[in-house]
């Protein structure tokens, strides 16, 4: 048997995960063929919040499993959170290996049935894993026809594999299914070389429309949250919040909440909880908890952290450099410096952060709604120091998480809740408690000075990005003197931030294509001309006049009154380009989108139908970082507690969609669980301008804020 | 104080010893072992909690039980007969109209409840109807597709 080999450096440990872990898979599973796999992308192996290098493990990143009924299981650490993956991964397996797409069972987010995983972020499952994957499926059928051979007693060369049979095609009636193959079987094999593309004209299932795989338990409610998971004697648990961050509680009087029926109090330092096995006799309990905090308020609230942002001291990180600013700035005919802003955004999935903990023996489980099931693992085994085999982390499905779930405080505090009681505890926050704890997306500011020059042709590009991260800061047009530079790592932020669905990028790409339209209208030159006469990327040109087609947009010099904008922009191996067209009220400052179109290049789209429903998700989740979502705060005071005064996209918002996805069959897949949701603040802020003349440097681009614009 | 408290669930009449403030959607869940019926607020600004109430949308996190006392209650795991699918549910699953699946139970409740009333909604009064039901994946165009698709056989005499 072939032995793996797991590449090792000086940073990269390995992480013991020992042999047992392996004899019990084999336990639980059962027979059959199992291949094991490791995602060949070394960036899987850091730490997405640090960008630090983690422990590479020892073990495998995923397998597969042919039973004895001839079902392939995938076994995976990534999770369904709403993205799809639970479908298109279940495609490109039925493709490789030859079964019917019914015959694949995806095993998610079990941290004892699946190796170690990264996370689910980075729109990295299918661009990253399904390549891997695919190997894994091509070696389990190069097994297959090998066991088929010698039970036909025919050479490999004359047999075909389809539907999960294998055949002799001199004789179709000598055949045998992968369920008698691997029957009593228990084969072993390891793959570490890196994936080639299969031939696309090959695909049966991928490249096509699927619906979502786990749509009919979703209608009926049989679908399973983390806050559902019904145990006997289970306890819910409210615990005692701070009312601001950074806030120390000082006094707790507990004797009002104690005469409340059915509960218990746990006190632990400062951790209160209140414990009932009657939800809301928990909730009565806990508002009777009188609680003095003393307060250690950082000076700065939803207005004045631009500045801090600005003053903060911080590392100065030089992306990109190409020629020479100085030239840039002496070659331009028309030089802009702008400064743009962006607010603080909270995630707010619809299933607020949940945890269930139960304790057996000395073995934790926990059934927790997140992106890092792992993660989450190892937070509980250091927490309550016990080996991490003792604990089990099970992801069942998760009600959104876009980047937020990758935070997993809850279910701390229900498995430290079930080892003091020994009982089964659920932890789920409230809304309130949701937006307390969320890890926002950071404000941020960016400043650009950019010059152009009298043909139209960007003469100088300075990008400088304050704490926004620095995805999507690169500078996607052919400028011969750019710079971009990301600010960070100062002590800015009152309270927790994080990522939120393409990080960086949100403000990153407002910046760059507000600015690219501002320099396209000192040119007098159409903004979408301006970035064709600019660009020498074909991908880049190629999804802006598709979008511009799909739209129907004629070139027009901004302000046309038509409220027409555009914005385009790359993420996670893809290429967008959106149009959108707005009404602006004048009196009001109100904008409503009419309408967007947007082309994607993603290279191979799996499934068409899931890419499409991404991209209208990401369009309308985008509508309300751009015009309404903004945390309110002062010092560690969080202003927002609900939906009442943080308005997410509703229904009226929904403008008509129109999607179009380049056909790249030929190229490796790329992400699509965010590309689409990054040229919103630009598209509509352009749009707002061509409609009105009003230029929007901030976000969110609220009736107040279009009203002020529109005065100067 | 505790109160004997009667409505119809799912079809099935019921009786239970509840305190009457309570709140139906932590009874539906915690009682009834109901877990289909979402938490998403708890004050009434999201829909993720909506059930039936004698045919009529209402959203449970902010009915207390003895508003359902003598009522017939609804939930997403009674809107299927004997496992075939109400139209709704069935549009929602040909029209791709969900991603995360959790806004899903109320989001269809809600959408039953509005062709109970109104048969034949035009596509903005499917708008207004739904409006405020929050979902965060941004899966609305399908969703006011899926009605529509409910709606027509709905009419087409499939379901009564």
């Amino acid at each position: 048997m072939k032995k793996t080999t797991v590449k090792k450096s000086e940073t990269l440990k390995p992480l013991d995960r020992s042999a047992m872990k392996r004899r019990e898979f084999f336990k639980l599973l059962g027979g059959g063929i199992f291949i094991f796999f490791q995602p060949w992308d070394t960036f899987e192996l850091f730490d997405t919040q640090t960008q630090q290098p983690r422990s590479l493990p020892s073990d495998f990143n995923a397998f597969l499993q042919i039973t004895e009924d001839g079902t392939v299981n995938c076994y995976t650490g990534k999770m369904e959170m709403g993205q799809g993956a639970i479908t298109s991964l279940a495609q490109i397996m039925a493709d490789e290996i030859e079964v019917p797409f019914e015959k694949v069972k995806m095993v998610m987010g079990d941290t004892d049935l699946c190796p170690w995983d990264g996370g689910t972020n980075g729109s990295r499952s299918i661009r990253s894993f399904s390549p891997n994957m695919r190997v894994a499926a091509a070696e389990a059928l190069t097994i297959l026809m090998q066991l088929a051979s010698d039970s036909l007693h025919v050479p490999v060369s004359q047999l075909e594999a389809k539907n999960g049979i294998i055949s002799d095609t001199k004789n179709f009636k000598n055949k045998v299914s992968y369920g008698e193959l691997a029957k009593g079987k228990r084969i072993e094999k390891h793959i570490d070389r890196k994936p080639e593309l299969k031939d696309y004209r090959k695909f049966r299932y991928t490249g096509k429309p699927f619906l979502h795989q786990d749509a009919r338990i979703k209608v009926t409610g049989e679908a399973r949250f983390s806050a559902d998971i019904q145990l006997p004697g289970l306890l819910h648990a409210r615990i005692l919040r701070p009312p601001s961050h950074g806030a120390k509680l000082k006094i707790a009087d507990i004797s009002e909440a104690e005469k409340i029926k059915g509960i218990r109090v746990v006190r632990d330092g400062d951790f209160i909880a209140i414990l009932s096995d009657d939800r809301e006799m928990a909730d009565r309990a806990l508002d009777k908890i009188k609680a003095e905090y003393s307060y250690n308020e950082i000076e700065v609230d939803d207005k004045t952290i631009f500045n801090r942002i600005l003053k903060a001291d911080s590392v100065a990180n030089i992306i990109n450099s190409n020629g020479n600013i100085e030239t840039g700035r002496e070659n331009s005919d028309i030089l802009t410096e702008s400064e743009f802003l962006n607010s603080y955004v909270a995630h707010a999935p619809m299933e607020p952060h949940a945890a269930t903990a139960m304790i057996e023996g000395d073995k934790i489980t926990a059934w927790v709604s997140t992106q890092q099931p792992f993660r989450a693992q190892e937070t509980i085994a250091r927490e309550m120091n016990v080996p991490l085999e003792k604990v089990r982390i099970i992801t069942p499905f998760t009600g959104g998480g876009f980047g937020g779930k990758s935070e997993h405080r809850q279910a701390v505090e229900a498995v430290k809740l079930a080892k003091i009681t020994g009982k089964p505890i659920v932890v789920a926050r409230t809304r309130q408690e949701e937006f307390f704890f969320d890890t926002f997306r950071p404000a941020a500011v960016v400043k650009i000075a950019s010059g152009v020059d009298k043909s139209g042709r960007i003469t100088l590009w300075d990008f400088n990005t304050y704490y926004a991260g620095s995805r999507g800061s690169d500078t996607i047009y052919d400028v011969p003197n750019s710079r971009t530079t990301d600010y960070g790592r100062g002590q800015v932020h009152p309270f927790a931030t994080g990522a939120w669905r393409a990080p960086g990028n949100n403000t990153n790409t407002f910046a760059r294509e507000s600015q690219i339209n501002i320099m396209a209208y000192k040119a007098g030159i159409d903004p979408l001309d301006f970035r064709l006469i600019n660009l020498k990327d074909e991908k880049m040109i190629g999804v802006l006049k598709a979008a511009a087609d799909k739209f129907g947009y004629t070139p027009g010099k901004n302000p046309s009154g038509r409220g027409y904008g555009i914005a385009c922009g790359t993420d996670v191996g893809t290429w967008v380009a959106h149009i959108a067209e707005v009404k602006v009220d004048k009196s009001t400052g109100h904008v409503r989108v009419i309408r967007v179109a947007c082309a994607q290049d993603m290279g191979l789209c799996v499934n068409p139908q899931g890419t499409t429903i991404q991209m209208e998700g990401c369009i309308t989740m985008g509508l309300g970082y751009a015009l309404t979502e903004e945390i309110q705060f002062k010092g560690g005071d969080i202003r927002n507690h609900s939906f009442d005064t943080y308005e997410i996209p509703r229904f009226s918002w929904v403008p008509e969609i129109d999607t179009v996805i380049m056909d790249k069959k030929d190229q490796p897949p790329q992400g699509g669980g965010e590309p689409a949701v990054i040229c919103m603040g630009a598209v509509i802020a352009n749009a707002v301008f061509d409609a009105t003349g009003a230029r929007l440097y901030q976000l969110p681009m609220t009736p107040e804020r279009i009203l002020a614009a529109i005065k100067n | 104080m505790e109160e004997t408290v009667r409505f119809e669930l799912n079809g099935k009449k019921t009786e239970m010893l509840s305190d009457p403030d309570h709140n139906l959607l932590w009874v539906l869940r915690n009682r009834f072992g109901l877990t289909g019926t979402k938490y998403g607020c708890g004050i009434g600004y999201c829909g993720a909690c909506t059930v039936l109430m004698d045919q009529e949308a209402v959203i449970s996190c902010t009915l207390k039980v003895r508003d359902a006392d003598n009522k017939k209650i609804v939930t997403i795991e009674g809107l299927a007969n004997n496992g075939t699918l109400h139209p709704v549910q069935k549009a929602f699953i040909e029209n791709d109209a969900l991603q995360c699946g959790y806004c899903t139970p109320g989001m269809i409740m809600n959408a039953v409840g509005l062709l109970l009333k109104n048969p034949e909604p035009s596509q903005q009064e499917i708008i207004m109807g739904m409006e405020d039901n929050l979902c965060r994946c941004g899966a609305h165009v399908r969703i006011i597709k899926a009605i529509q698709t409910a709606a027509r056989e709905m009419k087409g005499g499939k379901q009564t």
